[in-house]
């Protein structure tokens, strides 16, 4: 049990990572050692995270690396501004070493491709094991590097990695090509084959997760990856790599390179030898993406981005779910989420008495130190991001919203900011049209279904929406218009590694998860045979 | 007398559970106290009593199944992929258990030792790790209905399912039966055979130890014309897999009709042609067909017992025929060495020797073989038979033993016409290099399973069963799901129109 064996250890021995070894003990001793031992991550003195041990170098061909160009870069605690430790900075150079790594493990006679589908799903599997083994490890690095809290780490964000991997290990061998009634004397059949080295550049909102939603196809399909991490988050994702290893995925199957964005992800974007990218982030970056794609080699593309999440709430609403629904649904991860629900409708009768009691609910979100279990909100992952939503707030203020609660940063110290409601916001202020990625709650008033419809869907995004009704009528009728990837009726944020996730419009093109993510991984070969004579 | 040790240092015989029937995760002595003994077929030696199941444990059994799927039972509220991890941990147990497993297999069998660890156990946990794969992947669809209609479907579980198995490959129909069932939230009673009881009940305690909920999967050893006719006939009983010979499967089938209609699938008999054409690798071709005629002493409803061979090989695929047959290394299964073993008992035995006098009589030249090993009980030398022609016995029954009949053609036309000349339709072989002959053929063939240019190359992932009186269903690959399931389509009308 615990964490890596050797590493485990080695924690104990220099005395450092309380934290760690008491979380390999029952969860709720873990918070206490947690909260009556803050400061006591100083990961950065640690030679687990330094760059002689491995999980801060850049992973190729199973082998930890430094960068060609001797750069390396500092990954922060967001909850108390200070650093966690030096990362390996990779860049074009290191890019163009993963890829010839995930092409060379890609060829044609290699380990990889020769191997049985079951046995990548076995891996696969041995991968979620080896995941689940380390859970409690993996979600204090991740509440660490993120500022999300533990608890959400531990319940959320692992639990959809093992289970996203786990679900792609089933598929590897029933990823099916069919055979075709063809006119003429012809008889065809398609093969699904991989596509190649696919190059994954993951965000770091949800850092673990969003590696496990790239890996988990690629793989099962059975392409070689090139993934960068955020320069924010990378720690996490870097273990995987060691799991990677553990696991016995064979060298330069799964390459991980922490680095910035106009450096090794415009890298991974237009390299020649990249045969498909997926991107989570940012719509702006987005179009980098694929334009980059379209002047290089016309890799494939996939795109999860931005969103600005419609929440209809309909007077015949369960009232109580629908108030805590928006709630979690735009507050969870500190707003960090491009499914936040930042656009709260709600029908005229109700519309006070909705923000009021919004505005109660956001009051007793208790903010604080991740690793506090009664905090429900953490910081925002870094000072950019935190002023970035204090500036959208003052325009919410100055274009004339009624700010309800918070709008301010609380502590001096870490990028804290209070849950913040607004009441009479207006369709084309800024906080209704802009992805604020913060923790702040949009309520407008609506009367009619086809009015909220189309002010709804008047956004250049399209990711999720939300309806909240006891109205199968209604509930069908809305779900439908929605201009949106995913509708939840009566929840929010319900996301399963079995179901297609994706944008409309501006929000993305493509779908990640479910069976329709294999098609994002794969090629159709359709092979036809002359066959000589009748058919029968 | 035979003990295994097992992994927790306890010895088999002393686990006297694994000879008692198991309903609800525990173990019963039967209701009317009677047991019955399994035997080692390469020494004639009991191994040991286990507790017969008749009707009224069957009853009890299924009474049990009922109430584990019930609406809001535990196995009915649970995630699909919660299913998939139980399955997964059943698959790790087997592979812990994979030796003592395969021992036993090799027991109470007489199959090899290694066929037992390399084949039967490999088949069975693949099997359970490939549907475990499956749980959270049953989709339903939504369709586009005309009007202000929605429709979509749900594909649940059939109910209770009956299952009952034959003696050949106890573990690893076992494991065709359960997994596909379980994936798609089914429960399910099973009987294995009663030659064959101790590795699906070993099992049992597994299924205990991954962590099903009780009720979920029941074992019944017993007798076919009492447990089995029991399950075929059972009015609580949603659906009946069944495989052995084809003239219970006729019984099975008339029963599940008279019964209350329950849903049936059939793996029966076969007498599956293999054809070689003279344009092939006659090594190989030599090589797979005698494989497929005396794998598992010929035992296996995929036996190859009809091969014929273009006139222009045919003497020199003879030739090397009963060379390759004469070099068989027969003897003791537990010892690695050997390849063939014993029949499974008496009657199989006897039945298998009258067939070969009936070739003998009806004027097919005996080429080696054709009797029994000395002093041996139950063994019998691998033999081939050539110039048999269409219309003897030998050519036409299924054998169920160690007999490889050889036949010559001359043309495609006609050796198409010979091979579907047979109310069975399991499986067939081509061997050829011509891609055209390999395509034609293979379409041309009244068969559920077609192998070209090899032989018994079953897959999990690839549906398998029969055409004809072979069988009714598929087994295996995403198809079985389908036979596991019930397809719910609900309809829900609403006030208007959706857009598009």
């Amino acid at each position: 049990m615990g964490v890596r064996g050797v590493s485990a250890l080695e924690a104990v021995q220099q005395g450092v990572i309380y934290g760690c070894v008491s979380l390999l003990g029952s969860v709720a001793l873990t918070y206490e050692s947690l909260s009556h031992t803050s400061g006591v991550f100083h990961f950065k003195t640690h030679h687990f995270f330094t760059s002689n041990s491995g999980q801060s170098r850049i992973f190729i061909n199973n082998e930890w690396h430094d960068s060609v160009s001797g750069k390396v870069f500092s990954t922060y605690n967001p909850a108390t501004g200070e650093k966690i430790c030096d990362v390996q900075e990779a860049d074009k150079a290191d890019v163009d070493k993963a890829v010839q790594a995930a092409r060379s493990a890609f060829s044609l006679d290699s380990v990889w491709r020769k191997m049985d589908a079951s046995e990548r799903g076995k891996l696969l599997f041995k991968l979620a094991d080896l995941v689940e083994r380390d859970r409690a490890y993996l979600a204090t690095l991740e509440s660490l590097d993120t500022g999300k809290p533990f608890l959400s780490s531990f319940f959320v964000d692992l639990q959809g990695t093992i289970k996203t991997f786990r679900y792609f290990a089933g598929w590897a061998d029933k990823i099916h090509g069919s055979t075709i009634p063809t006119d003429g004397e012809y008889f065809t059949l398609t093969r699904h084959e991989p596509i190649g080295v696919c190059g994954q550049i993951v965000p770091w909102n949800f850092p673990l997760v969003m590696t496990a939603w790239k890996l988990g196809p690629a793989l099962s399909c059975g392409n070689t990856v090139v993934l960068k991490p955020a320069e924010q988050t990378p720690l996490t994702c870097l273990y995987i790599g060691a799991l990677i290893r553990e696991a016995g995925f064979p060298p330069g199957v799964v390459n991980i390179l922490p680095g910035y964005g106009p450096t090794a992800g415009a890298a991974i974007a237009s390299h020649m030898g990249i045969d498909k990218v997926a991107f989570t982030g940012s719509t702006e970056v987005g179009k980098l993406i694929q334009e980059a794609a379209g002047k290089s080699n016309l890799k494939r593309v996939t795109l999860e981005l931005g969103g600005k999440s419609p929440n209809i709430i309909f007077a015949d609403a369960d009232f109580e779910l629908a108030v805590e629904q928006a709630h979690q649904g735009v507050f969870f991860n500190n707003g960090q989420c491009c499914t936040a629900g930042s656009r709260i409708f709600v029908e005229e009768p109700i519309y006070d008495e909705f923000v009021r009691r919004s505005v109660e609910r956001a009051r007793r979100r208790t903010v604080g130190n991740p690793f506090d279990p009664t905090a429900e909100q953490g910081p925002q992952v870094s000072v950019e991001q935190q002023r970035r939503v204090l500036e959208l707030i003052q325009s919410g203020i100055t274009e004339g919203a009624k700010l309800e609660c918070g709008g301010k940063a609380p502590l001096s110290k870490g990028f804290f900011v209070e849950p913040t409601v607004f009441s009479d916001v207006q369709d084309h202020m800024r906080i209704a049209k802009e992805e604020i990625f913060g923790p702040v709650q949009q309520i407008m008033k609506f009367k009619t279904i086809e009015e909220v419809i189309e002010r709804a869907n008047n956004t250049e995004y399209g990711l999720a929406a939300a309806v909240f009704t006891t109205d199968l009528n209604k509930a069908m009728t809305v779900s439908a218009a929605l201009q949106a990837g995913t509708v939840w009726i009566n929840c929010y944020n319900a996301l399963s590694c079995q179901c297609p996730f994706g944008g409309f419009k501006m929000s993305g093109n493509g779908r990640e998860l479910g069976e329709i993510g294999l098609k994002e991984y794969t090629e159709v070969k359709t092979i036809t045979m002359k066959m000589s004579g009748k058919k029968s | 007398m035979f003990d295994l040790k097992l992994h927790y240092g306890n010895s088999y015989l002393e686990n006297s559970m694994f000879f008692c029937i198991f309903i609800n995760n525990e173990w019963h002595t039967s209701i009317k106290g009677k047991k019955f003994p399994t035997i080692n077929p390469a020494t004639g030696v009991k191994i040991c009593d286990v507790e017969e199941a008749d009707k009224a444990d069957v009853d009890e059994a299924v009474r049990a199944a009922r109430a584990a799927g019930q609406r809001g039972s535990e196995w009915r509220q649970m995630d699909a992929s919660s299913r998939g991890r139980l399955l997964h941990r059943l698959a790790d147990l087997l592979e812990r258990e994979r030796a003592v497993l395969a021992t036993l297999e090799s027991m109470d069998t007489g199959k090899p030792f290694l066929h037992a660890f390399f084949v039967d156990l490999d088949g069975s946990i693949k099997t359970l790790r490939y549907y475990a794969g499956w749980t959270d992947k049953i989709h339903g669809k939504t369709m586009p209905v005309d009007e202000n209609f929605v429709c979509f479907t749900k594909h649940e579980p059939v109910g209770v399912c009956g299952a009952i198995i034959p003696w050949n490959f106890p573990l690893l129909m076992f494991m065709w039966k359960i997994a596909p069932a379980l994936a798609c939230g089914n429960t399910v009673v099973i009987k294995p055979a009663e030659q064959t009881p101790l590795t699906a009940l070993h099992t049992g305690a597994l299924i205990k130890e991954a962590g099903f909920p009780p009720g979920v999967v029941n074992i019944v050893p017993g007798f076919g014309p009492t447990a089995g006719a029991a399950i075929g006939s059972h009015m609580n009983i949603d659906k009946v897999a069944f495989t052995g010979s084809t003239e219970v499967g006729q019984l099975i089938k008339a029963a599940a009709a008279k019964s209350n209609l329950k849903r049936v699938t059939l793996e029966l008999g076969g007498k599956n042609p293999c054809i070689v054409f003279a344009d092939s690798d006659l090594q190989s071709a030599v090589e797979e067909t005698q494989k497929g005629a005396f794998f598992n002493q010929g035992q296996a409803c995929t036996a190859a017992s009809r091969v014929y061979v273009e006139e222009a090989v045919y003497d020199e695929f003879l030739r090397l025929s009963v060379e390759r047959a004469k070099n068989i290394a027969i003897g003791d299964p537990l010892e690695p060495r050997t390849s063939h073993g014993p029949q499974i008992n008496q009657h199989q035995f006897d039945k298998i020797l009258e067939l070969v006098a009936s070739g003998k009589k009806e004027g097919a030249t005996l080429e080696c073989g054709g009797c029994a090993v000395e002093d041996r009980g139950l063994f019998i030398h691998p033999t081939i038979f050539s110039d048999v022609k269409d219309h003897m016995r030998i050519a036409k029954e299924e054998i169920f033993g160690p007999v490889q009949c050889i036949m010559k053609f001359k043309t495609q036309e006609e050796v198409i016409d010979r091979a579907n000349g047979t109310q069975y339709g399991l499986t067939a072989a081509v061997f050829t290099r011509d891609i055209h002959r390999a395509m034609s053929v293979s379409a041309a063939l009244e068969a559920g399973t077609v192998w070209v240019n090899c032989y018994n190359a079953l897959h999990a992932q690839a549906p398998f069963g029969g055409y004809k009186m072979s069988g009714n269903g598929r087994e295996l690959g995403e198809y079985a799901l389908a036979e596991y399931t019930e397809v719910k389509a609900i309809t829900l009308k609403l006030s208007e129109r959706l857009t598009l």
